[in-house]
């Protein structure tokens, strides 16, 4: 008897299922078909408004450093002077994301894109959020062919550009829109929440930033994005 | 990993007498606790978020053998394998395989209990195979050739001193005068150290906080962002989780993740949850070209139904422990396996036997604060009582405490009789009680007055003051 059969066959044993309950088969199926939603924090079921401001200070609450753009043509030079305030090489990776690459990040001409998955030496990493979730100042990134997700971990700063109109009041929300994306019960590669820069309290319980991943993260939030 | 289990009274008196444990000890009791409570105080629904994660768990355990397999489903239609393991031994040889059949020499690790509990690291070194962990606390325990002593903190039972006094050792390569007074530059260290293993290692091993049934996902949720560095740079990323991990939808994922990083570290939301499915995509630039899990039952199945099933729940997220006064005064190391305090006290009988691990359901004070503050709402104390009753009933507890049961039991079920013995009993210890109202020694109790003085009685017992306190009361009506 394989292991599968076994673990199964005592699983069901204990449980005191036989494998053709169909009973028991269709409330599973009903339950992966239309999931319950659960409770749902009152915290970021707000207006508009109010939700993005929430989320932007969750996210300093977490020690990301927030700033807010009119429009998706303002975020190159945001990037630019972020990485002048903080004296960092004027050089980024991205990957090939259409909502980064209309932006127009050849007129700083001083301002080197690299675009692919990251490597050791990437400083800086921009990559798009497909969603923010306001009760925790989280965003949400996915794998694919544009989306590297070494861009997310292997540099130092990670930029992260949201659109205000993606910024959902919880997690729920967020989901739902992967799964209207993707289909239902299809997922990319990988799906990224992403709250904060790394950090560790491995030595003494003292919270420090900076473990393996990124020691900072800024996010550009997009307001007619 | 060897079980001292048996050995528990020994390693607490060691642990108690450890002047550096006891200094780390210090930050447990300091940190979690203020923290959990601010993050819960400010989330009005908690409560109300730990019934709806209680009843997920229980809906699941009772449908588990169904949501396995249409997790198991979902992770072949994406391009994954799932490979079943009955026992440790399973789980090890089906790792290993994996290993050889991608040529690896170096393997990644991020934080995994589980590997633990089926001892891992040691069984890939004795086969060739170099088990690199990266959380930055595995990391340090593994330099030292220990094993975790908290689930989510695993070197909490070290100072700062004691991990620059290993960097220095370990690290040779490094300038003997460089400065690691700070725990930065010891952060910043390991991370140098270890991001030049990401990209030597051939595998990476994960283990896994949620396995989704909806979409055939593993789920890790971290704060350092090791885990997602070890799974996404290696060619082949393995998924080791054990059965009850498993949820069926992402809504689940979504209750259970706003209790547990609030119950374990006092955060809202931990820095990086990663939801992986399957292996890199057509297309995709980067991530893992194969994509295994490992669904381990090694002991779950018996458990199932039951008066231990309800441990299932057990999310690992560390509060029971952080909470517990045992876990205060000794350190996880003293519990002598992988799994420390409470859960430990609990889980560890279930998986290696009452016969030994049978002290540490013992060893609690039953003062219930680790059933007050779990998040799945786990009966702790009821199940350590449990334990004991089989203790006793298989007879395992030393003889001396059985027949002092048994006696006990056969007078206190006899009213009279109890009453005639503490009648006597009482008036005789309240006149030897001396000065001071307490005894330094007593015979037949040297146990409790070693440590410390047993308080004297009054002089009358309980049902005597009782009788008084009627009459008194009788009279005041008349």
């Amino acid at each position: 008897m394989s292991g599968r059969e076994a673990i199964l066959n005592k699983v069901r044993a204990a449980i005191g299922a036989s494998p053709d309950d169909t009973a028991r088969a269709r409330i599973v199926k009903k339950r992966l078909a239309k999931p319950p939603l659960g409770v749902i924090p009152a915290r970021g079921q707000l207006p508009e408004k109010d939700r993005i401001a929430l989320f932007c200070q969750m996210a300093a609450k977490v020690s990301a450093s927030v700033e807010r753009v009119k429009k998706p043509g303002d975020v190159p030079k945001a990037v630019a002077a972020y990485l002048r305030s903080r004296n960092l090489p004027a050089s980024v990776r991205m990957g090939v994301d259409e909502r980064l690459e209309a932006m127009s990040w050849k007129s700083l001409k001083s301002l080197e894109v690299k675009h692919g998955p990251a490597d050791a030496d990437d400083e800086v990493g921009v990559s798009h959020a497909v969603a923010g979730v306001a009760e925790t100042g989280t965003v949400v990134l996915h794998s694919g062919a544009a989306n590297p997700t070494t861009v997310n971990f292997l540099p130092e700063h990670h930029i992260v550009v949201v659109d205000a109109k993606d910024i959902a009041g919880d997690l729920e929300t967020a989901f739902a829109g992967i799964r209207q994306t993707f289909g239902k019960g299809m997922m990319p590669r990988t799906v990224n929440l992403v709250t904060g820069p790394s950090r560790s309290g491995d030595i003494q319980q003292k919270l420090l930033l900076g473990a393996h991943g990124p020691r900072a993260l800024h996010l550009i939030v997009v307001d007619g994005g | 990993m060897q079980i001292t289990s048996p050995a528990f009274k020994e390693n607490s008196r060691q642990a108690l007498s450890d002047a550096q444990l006891q200094k780390a000890l210090g930050n447990v009791r300091s940190g979690f606790i203020d923290k959990r409570q601010n993050s819960i105080d400010a989330l009005p629904e908690f409560d109300a978020l730990r019934d709806s994660a209680r009843a997920i768990k229980d809906h699941t355990l009772a449908h588990l053998d169904l949501y396995l397999e249409s997790y198991e489903e979902k992770v072949k239609k994406a391009g994954g394998y799932v490979h079943w393991a009955e026992t440790a031994a399973d789980a090890r040889n089906i790792i290993l395989e994996i290993c050889r059949s991608a040529g690896a020499r170096t393997v990644t690790k991020g934080k995994s209990m589980i590997t633990e509990e089926i001892g891992l690291n040691e069984f890939l070194e004795k086969e060739g195979v170099r088990p690199v962990e990266t959380d930055l606390g595995e990391y340090i325990i593994q330099l030292r050739g220990e094993h975790p002593s908290h689930i989510i903190a695993p070197a909490v039972h070290l100072t700062q001193e004691q991990v620059e006094a290993d960097f220095r050792r370990v690290h040779d390569h490094l300038p003997v005068a460089r400065d690691l007074s700070e725990p930065e530059s010891l952060l910043a260290e390991a991370r140098r150290v270890l991001r030049y293993r990401y990209f030597q290692a051939d595998v990476g091993i994960t283990g896994a906080n949620f396995l989704v049934a909806e979409t055939g996902s593993s789920i890790i949720v971290t704060n350092e962002g090791n885990g997602d560095l070890t799974q996404i740079l290696p060619r082949v990323h393995v998924v080791v989780a054990s059965i009850e991990k498993i949820l069926p939808t992402l809504e689940d994922v979504g209750q259970i993740l706003r209790v547990l990083a609030r119950s374990a570290t006092g955060q809202d939301m931990s820095v990086y949850t990663t939801v992986s499915t399957g292996p890199r995509r057509p297309g995709d630039p980067d991530g893992p070209e194969e994509y295994h899990v490992v669904l381990v039952d090694n002991g779950r199945s018996s458990m199932l139904g039951t008066e231990f099933q309800d441990m299932l729940r057990c999310i690992r997220c560390g509060a029971c422990m952080n909470h517990c006064p045992v876990y205060h005064a000794v350190g996880g190391h003293a519990y002598g396996w992988v799994y420390p305090g409470p859960m430990g006290a609990v889980l560890t009988p279930s998986l290696v036997g009452v016969e030994k691990a049978g002290h540490l359901p013992n060893a609690s004070t039953f003062c219930g604060r680790c059933e007050s503050v779990c998040p799945m709402r786990i009966p702790l104390p009821k199940m350590m009582r449990h334990w004991r009753e089989r203790e006793f009933s298989r007879g395992l507890n030393p003889a001396t405490q059985r027949y002092g049961l048994r006696a006990w039991a056969m007078v206190a079920k006899r009213p009279k009789l109890y009453r005639f013995a503490t009648s006597i009993g009482i008036p005789l210890l309240s006149f030897f009680k001396g000065r001071k109202g307490s005894f330094h020694y007593l015979p037949l109790a040297g146990g409790w007055t070693r440590h410390r003085e047993l308080p004297a009685p009054e002089g009358r017992t309980f049902m005597q003051q009782w009788r008084d306190r009627d009459v008194r009361k009788q009279e005041a009506v008349a």
